[in-house]
């Protein structure tokens, strides 16, 4: 029975103060971080249970049992109960503000500035492609996760023919996504086709979802007669109307905004469908991102934020960034609900996307994901990211972290993929358009590269990105 | 002068007890039923419940619009229209105009408020970088031209830094918006429905000083008047004078003023900034061979120096004396020092003097 309190005599004082704190929280269903109950609530421990987490959503992972232990708030008439019964003493005041009831303490607490313990992430592979015992996910057919690990093999070997293609001055420029594969794809999977995307720009894996073709990606990059954007402007700023994904602009987290006011119409014009939209760590810096998340939560818009939490905004590492605890933190200041989800585990990804996606539509509000990963690749062509961070690391999460692997192991364990299909795809990218991609001056490449790329990842191409990096 | 007369000029002079309306010259609009005399907050507010009643994808937000906004601009259109349609934001112009650009890009019609033009830089990322370029970057596949930005702008007699700026100058350099000002009631009516409805993105910026003072006779249908089309409205020979918004009265005051000494002015009310009517101030030129642009924006770098430079490269050789600028100084908008700070009309007068007899 843990609580914060010095003197023992108070303890009675203390229980009637925080009771009416505990009361104060605004009724929400949906978990509330371990580390954000563990500042302002112990009393909860008090409470009798006898009120249960009420969520509309059937799908909803939050509460179920994972391997953490879960704090929630939920609606209790007891708490109100409580206060009503508490008398009026010097102790306690209830006093009517805009906006709510206030209880007052003469106890100074500040809340902290940081939880004693770090978010937890929803996670629900391990390492190795295997099923974490007592999770609870999404379940996906064989057909889409067999379609998920495609789409990821292909991103990933788009990525590597156009970052090659820019170092060959095919074209003039490249960001990759190496690392982010399974928030690319397993995200795109989980949304439907008239779910509106507001990109960054390392979010190319949504297209691909959607069906853009590689050579519709190598137009926008080679800005040629056939690029959808009429080469106005740099490579990677992909745009699709018929695809619903808006075009990348180089201009941090101003799309962010965007997809509010894009999730507000519609709601209002009653569509089966939300906006998504992706960003990344430093993004959420930028004050688009909170305006956006205010109103959000304002507008009771149907808007999913997603952001890729990397580590690394080109050379900033996150702890140059921000001081919270991280992005899925910063929700319940908006009071936007909000998860954090590991990144590389496209089941995870997949799971929350898609509960995110039913809250969003079914009930009207924003939800925010945070999904941790690594960037792997250099922010980049025209970066070189071993200038502010050491090589080791960067081939430690590119071999023993990869999201692709990952779930590659976890179809397999299932019966879906084997190392005959493995092959079978690999020959099959090889031999696809990437060789036909006329007019884009990408046909000599293709094979050279192609070979380069279909090999399991097995070597470092450090070398390469080392030598390429003295422009 | 005493400073009240200053003052007392300023404020009473013409608008109120005007012979005839400002702008009888050429206005559309006008002829077919009923017609009432109103100020400029009741032209905007009529534009906009029939901007809301003509198109139901038609949206009006932004701060405290919902109780019929600061200046009352937005009256009875949340009791219409519902809160879901018109509805108060958070205090945060890049959110406000963030989110309409969002709105625009689903083909709606998005009017936003920014509460005072003074106000609109934390959206102007937004306005320059998203919505001027939305279309554009997008090779058409993509665009937010659904989306109008009004806000108040220009001096009010004591609105110091904060209450009075005209940032037209700003937006007027970013190619993909519109810039427009409206000279009074009528005007501004048929300007915001067509900025409404023009599918581009347009800054509209009022003038505060009109609010109240201005009445006009304004149709009370639903009419619209044509965007990047300056109108003469006075006839002259002897000199062109160019502004736009509440500063026209003062240069008509200086017109009348100059008409007593035999100067035969011109005033052309330019009307959309952004394209604006090279056209029309060219043949008006042509005609005069001198102008004279004034507005309440500090002279560097304003509007004027853009129109300035596209009459001496059109007409250098018509020209018969430089062009004049009569504009506010070169310094924050000042609170007590206001009526130093502006182009009165004395000082156009002083100016249209000095063109003619250069």
């Amino acid at each position: 029975m843990a609580f914060y309190s010095k003197n023992p005599r108070n303890i009675i004082n203390n229980l009637k103060s925080k009771v009416g704190l505990w009361s104060l929280m605004k009724q929400s269903h949906g978990t509330c971080s371990y580390s954000s109950c563990l500042n302002t609530i112990h009393l909860h421990r008090f409470l009798p249970l006898t009120t249960l987490p009420q969520f509309t959503n059937p799908d909803s992972i939050s509460h179920k049992k994972g391997h953490f232990p879960h704090f929630q708030r939920f609606q209790s008439t007891t708490t109100e109960k409580q206060i009503d019964s508490v008398p009026n003493g010097e102790q306690s005041q209830v006093l009517d503000f805009p906006g709510g009831k206030v209880v007052f303490s003469p106890e100074m607490r500040f809340l902290s500035e940081s939880p004693s313990v770090y978010s937890q992430c929803y996670r629900v592979l391990d390492d190795n492609g295997q099923l974490i015992s007592h999770s609870n996910f999404v379940p996906v057919s064989e057909e889409v996760a067999v379609k998920m690990y495609s789409n990821m093999v292909t991103l990933q070997t788009l990525d590597t023919i156009f970052y090659e293609a820019q170092r060959q001055g095919r074209i003039s420029f490249y960001v990759t996504s190496i690392g982010e594969e399974a928030i690319n794809i397993a995200s795109a999977a989980a949304l439907t086709s008239d779910d509106i995307v507001f990109p960054q720009y390392r979010e190319p894996g949504v297209l691909l979802w959607r069906g853009f073709t590689l050579q519709e990606f190598a137009n926008q990059c080679f800005g040629n007669k056939a690029d959808y954007g009429k080469g106005r402007q740099m490579p990677i700023h992909y745009g699709s109307n018929k695809l619903n994904y808006f075009t990348v602009a180089s201009t941090i987290a101003t799309q962010i905004p965007h997809a509010v006011g894009a999730a507000y119409s519609l709601k209002m014009d009653k569509k089966d469908a939300c906006a998504v939209t992706y960003f990344g760590d430093g993004g959420t810096s930028e004050g688009d991102f909170h305006a956006a998340m205010n109103f959000a939560a304002v507008t009771e818009s149907p808007v999913i934020f997603i952001c890729r939490n990397n580590g690394w905004a080109i050379s900033t590492p996150t702890s140059d960034q921000f001081r919270s605890d991280g992005i899925a933190v910063r929700g319940q200041a908006y009071g936007v609900r909000s998860i954090r989800v590991d990144g590389n585990d496209a089941l995870a990804m997949y799971s929350a996307v898609h509960s995110a996606r039913h809250m969003a539509v079914n009930e009207h509000r924003p939800i925010l994901i945070e999904a941790v990963t690594y960037r792997v690749g250099h922010h980049s062509t025209s970066d070189d990211s071993t200038k502010y961070r050491p090589a080791n690391e960067i081939e430690w999460w590119r071999m023993a972290r990869d999201p692709v692997t990952r779930f590659r192991k976890w179809i397999e364990i299932n019966g879906w993929w084997g190392s005959e299909a493995e092959s079978q795809l690999r020959s099959s990218i090889r031999s696809q358009d990437l060789s036909r991609v006329h007019g884009s001056g990408i046909t000599k490449l293709g094979k050279q590269v192609l070979n380069f790329c279909c090999f399991p990842r097995g070597h470092s191409r450090l070398a390469t990105i080392k030598g390429a990096s003295t422009l | 002068m005493g400073f009240r007369n200053i003052i007392g000029r300023r404020l009473g002079l013409g608008l109120v007890r005007r012979r005839k309306p400002f702008s009888t010259a050429t206005c559309d609009g006008d002829g077919n039923g009923n017609a009432k005399s109103i100020n400029l907050y009741s032209a905007i507010n009529q534009a906009l419940h029939i901007a809301l009643e003509t198109d139901n994808r038609a949206f009006v937000f932004g701060e405290d619009v919902s109780f019929g906004g600061v200046f009352r601009c937005t009256t009875g259109l949340a009791d219409r229209f519902g809160k879901a349609r018109v509805f108060n934001t958070p205090l945060c112009e890049q959110g406000i105009v963030g989110f309409g650009i969002g709105l625009a890009a689903m083909g709606n019609r998005a009017i936003a408020e920014i509460q005072f033009a003074d106000y609109i830089y934390p959206a102007f990322d937004q306005i320059v970088n998203e919505a001027a370029k939305f279309r554009y970057r997008s090779g058409n596949q993509f665009n937010c031209g659904g989306l109008t930005i009004r806000a108040p702008y220009g001096a009010v007699g004591h609105g110091g830094h904060y209450h009075s700026q005209s940032p037209e100058a700003f937006f007027c350099h970013v190619p993909g918006i519109k810039v427009v000002i409206p000279r009074s009631p009528r005007q501004a009516k048929g300007l915001l429905l067509s900025c409404i409805r023009d599918p581009n993105p347009v800054v509209f910026f009022e003038p505060k000083w009109l609010y109240r003072l201005a009445v006009e006779e304004v149709p009370e249908h639903d009419y619209m008047l044509p965007l990047s089309e300056a109108e003469v409205i006075r006839q002259g020979s002897d000199i062109t004078l160019v502004g736009w918004g509440a500063q026209l009265s003062v240069m008509e005051q200086a017109c009348n003023e100059a008409e007593k000494d035999g100067i035969s002015c011109e005033l052309i009310d330019l009307k959309t900034l952004l394209p604006w009517d090279k056209e029309t101030v060219e043949a008006s030129v042509r005609k005069t061979g001198r102008v004279l642009i004034s507005h309440e924006a500090p002279v560097t770098g304003g509007f004027g120096a853009e129109i300035s430079a596209s009459i001496v490269e059109r007409c250098f050789l018509r020209l018969e004396a430089p062009v004049a600028r009569v504009c506010g100084l070169d310094t924050p908008f000042p609170l007590v020092f206001e009526p130093f700070y502006m182009p009165t009309k004395n000082k156009i007068l002083d100016a249209i003097k000095a063109t003619v007899n250069y």
